[in-house]
């Protein structure tokens, strides 16, 4: 059956996705031009995991996220204008250009900052959810990583003491298969990550991550479980970039057909294919999002950068 | 002033911030139930509760991690190393994450954050136990880096660092825990000393003499003996390092023309490299002699105290080098 929360639901799903979607193929086209200074990691193809993951928190929660980081930013509600402006180092930035594409941090949004370091912030997230126990708030963490950095040490360290201590953080691990160009299932043994929670007590469950009602079910029930205080979840979401690791990494390691395969999954598809949304109500919501998108680009595109002065601020604050 | 050890002095600055500020909680290896294996945080467990004074698992990159994530939602957390050798275990947390964060977050973000941990050498604790690492985070900006040498000192920077907006790195020499010092002032909760100040501890003419941490105690008790050859020495402890207080040394070394540093980390790429340098433009044409530096060998500290204890500067060899620079020639009155 069909109900209003599903459709208002499906709605939002599918604003955000295309959202994250042509924001990526903009970042894209802007370093395609010369105009994005350094790298970016795109996201395009992941969309449904930073969507309806976010989807499932309140406002008052945290984030914490990877070098991978713009759809969960986009999905946590970030400001597009400063995120571009970011991303092309502009002085309207989030970080007024001096953190680019992989720290883009905005507290506002609970977002305690996409990590340049793979596994780096997880025990950030963590301490995030300490710091909700103790000063009793109801917040919770989502730790957003990658299936590379749970081969990190501080991966087995954070979710050892989030699990020791009920801390109320869910681990949500995008497992799109390659850490660059290694094959995951070449350098772990056991492939279904979602099993280490075993090793933890925690809960732990591996789930289809290109379908967006079933991450954000999956991820609802966990983040119900943390704030009501009986700790952490471990969720593995299946999916796959569609890029290469960052923009022009062609990705010759991926076995011929793979992105066909996977593309033949495209998480937004199969959003309108389920027919809760009639056609005219996404093409609007695509013309929106087009402008929206649009406004950004030109926005980060007019800024100016930081005089030199900047560089020398905010190494320490009052 | 009152007379406490060292380690009650870091003691009573957790528990006077914890009992102010319930923001502040202290988490590490043996914290609670032992109250610390130096006994810095001795009855904070039962008098904060579990959470607030947390025996953390061996994981020290995680629990750095846990304090840089706390420091940003609201807490003062003051995570501590059960020996400064362990910073490294740490480091991506302290130099990639709690130093960058407020920089690369273009100041929305500011991590309130202590690390404490004991430095140096002196107890035969071999290579892994022995370090004075000061040096590799004072090179990384976004840190503040403190060397508390008496008990007072030790009381005061720590409740700065608390309240402090910005990372510090706290070290505290494993040799001073069980010193007593007289220097503390009577409870006052508000009793600080402010960062990027140095304190004379002693008044001469002859030699300046920068010593930092516990170098600062026996480049005293090397003056004091110096003082009854008729060699003034004026020794100056610059309690932090970053920030570092260049005027009290320059306004020093501009009176006596004689400058040693002596600091317990490896003199190669160290800190006294640094502070000779950056305070030379102000004070080359005062200078009457060349700067001179002691430090620990530059080898890693051996096991045996018949190894060990030479290789690290002492009373007796702060003692000769100055003697050697006050009077030309290294001969004694």
């Amino acid at each position: 059956m069909r109900t209003n929360r599903q459709k208002e639901l499906a709605g939002h799903f599918y604003r955000v996705m295309y959202r994250i979607r042509r924001f990526e193929e903009e970042v894209f086209e802007f370093y395609k031009r010369g105009l994005m200074p350094g790298l970016a990691h795109l996201y395009l193809g992941q969309e449904a995991v930073a969507t309806g993951a976010c989807a499932a928190l309140k406002a008052s929660d945290y984030i914490g996220s990877t070098h991978r980081g713009h759809g969960h930013l986009i999905a946590r509600g970030a400001d597009l204008r400063r995120m571009m402006a970011e991303i092309l180092g502009k002085a309207a930035g989030y970080s007024k250009g001096k953190g680019g594409s992989m720290h883009i941090m905005a507290l506002d949004r609970g977002i305690l900052g996409a990590n340049g370091i793979v596994g780096g912030g997880i025990p950030i997230a963590v301490g995030a959810a300490y710091s909700s126990k103790l000063r009793k708030t109801d917040t919770v963490t989502l730790s957003f990583f990658g299936d590379s950095a749970s081969n990190e040490g501080v991966f087995h360290e954070s979710v050892n003491m989030a699990a020791a201590w009920d801390l109320p953080v869910v681990f949500v691990i995008e497992n799109n298969l390659y850490g660059i160009s290694v094959d995951i299932r070449n350098v772990t043994r056991e492939h279904q990550l979602s099993k280490r929670a075993l090793a933890y007590g925690i809960p732990g469950s591996t789930i289809d991550g290109n379908d967006v009602f079933a991450v954000y079910r999956e991820v609802g029930k966990a983040v119900d479980l943390a704030r009501k205080g009986k700790g952490p979840t471990m969720l593995e979401c299946l999916t796959y970039r569609w890029q290469g690791h960052h923009v022009g990494d062609p990705g010759v390691y991926r076995q011929e057909g793979e992105v066909a395969e996977w593309k033949a999954r495209d998480p937004i598809a199969r959003l309108e294919n389920e027919k809760i949304l009639q056609p005219e109500e996404t093409s609007a919501i695509r013309a929106a999002v087009d402008e929206e998108i649009a406004e950004a680009c030109a926005f980060a595109e007019e800024s100016p950068y930081a005089g030199i002065e900047e560089a020398f601020t905010d190494v320490f604050v009052e | 002033m009152r007379e406490l050890m060292y380690r009650e002095a870091v003691q009573e600055a957790l528990d006077e911030e914890m009992a102010r500020d319930e923001n502040v909680f202290v988490i590490g290896e043996d914290v609670g139930v032992i109250g610390g294996n130096f006994k810095c945080t001795t009855g904070l467990l039962e008098k904060y509760g579990d959470l607030r004074c947390k025996d953390s698992p061996i994981s020290e990159a995680g629990i750095v991690g846990l304090g840089v994530g706390a420091a940003i939602t609201g807490c003062r957390p003051v995570v501590e190393l059960m020996f400064a050798d362990f910073l490294m275990v740490a480091m991506d947390q302290i130099c990639n994450q709690a130093a960058k964060i407020t920089y690369m977050s273009g100041g929305q973000v500011k991590v309130p954050l202590v690390i404490r941990m004991p430095l140096g050498g002196g107890r035969s604790s071999a290579a892994q136990h022995s370090q004075s690492l000061h040096a590799w985070v004072a090179h990384c900006p976004g840190l503040k880096v403190v060397l508390p040498a008496t008990a007072g000192e030790a009381k005061g920077l720590l409740k700065t660092a608390i309240r402090d907006n910005n990372p510090v790195i706290f070290f505290e020499h494993k040799m001073l825990y069980t010193v007593k010092f007289g220097d503390v002032p009577d409870k006052d909760e508000d009793f600080r000393i402010p960062f990027g100040k140095a304190r004379q501890v002693t008044e001469g003419s002859d030699v300046t003499v920068v010593a930092t941490s516990i170098m600062a105690v026996k480049a005293e008790k090397a003056a004091a003996t110096l003082a009854k050859e008729g060699i003034s020495v004026e020794t100056i402890d610059p309690r932090t390092i970053v920030p570092l207080d260049t005027e009290a040394i320059i306004r020093s070394v501009k009176k006596t023309g004689r400058l040693l540093i002596v600091d317990e980390g490896h003199a190669s790429f160290g800190i006294s490299g640094e502070i000779a340098l950056r305070i030379l433009p102000e004070i080359f044409y005062d200078l009457e002699a060349p700067i001179e530096r002691l430090g620990t060998a530059d080898t890693p500290l051996p096991f045996s105290p018949a190894l060990e204890f030479p290789l690290i500067p002492d009373e007796k060899s702060i003692a000769a080098k100055i003697r050697e620079m006050a009077r030309p020639g290294g001969k004694t009155a």
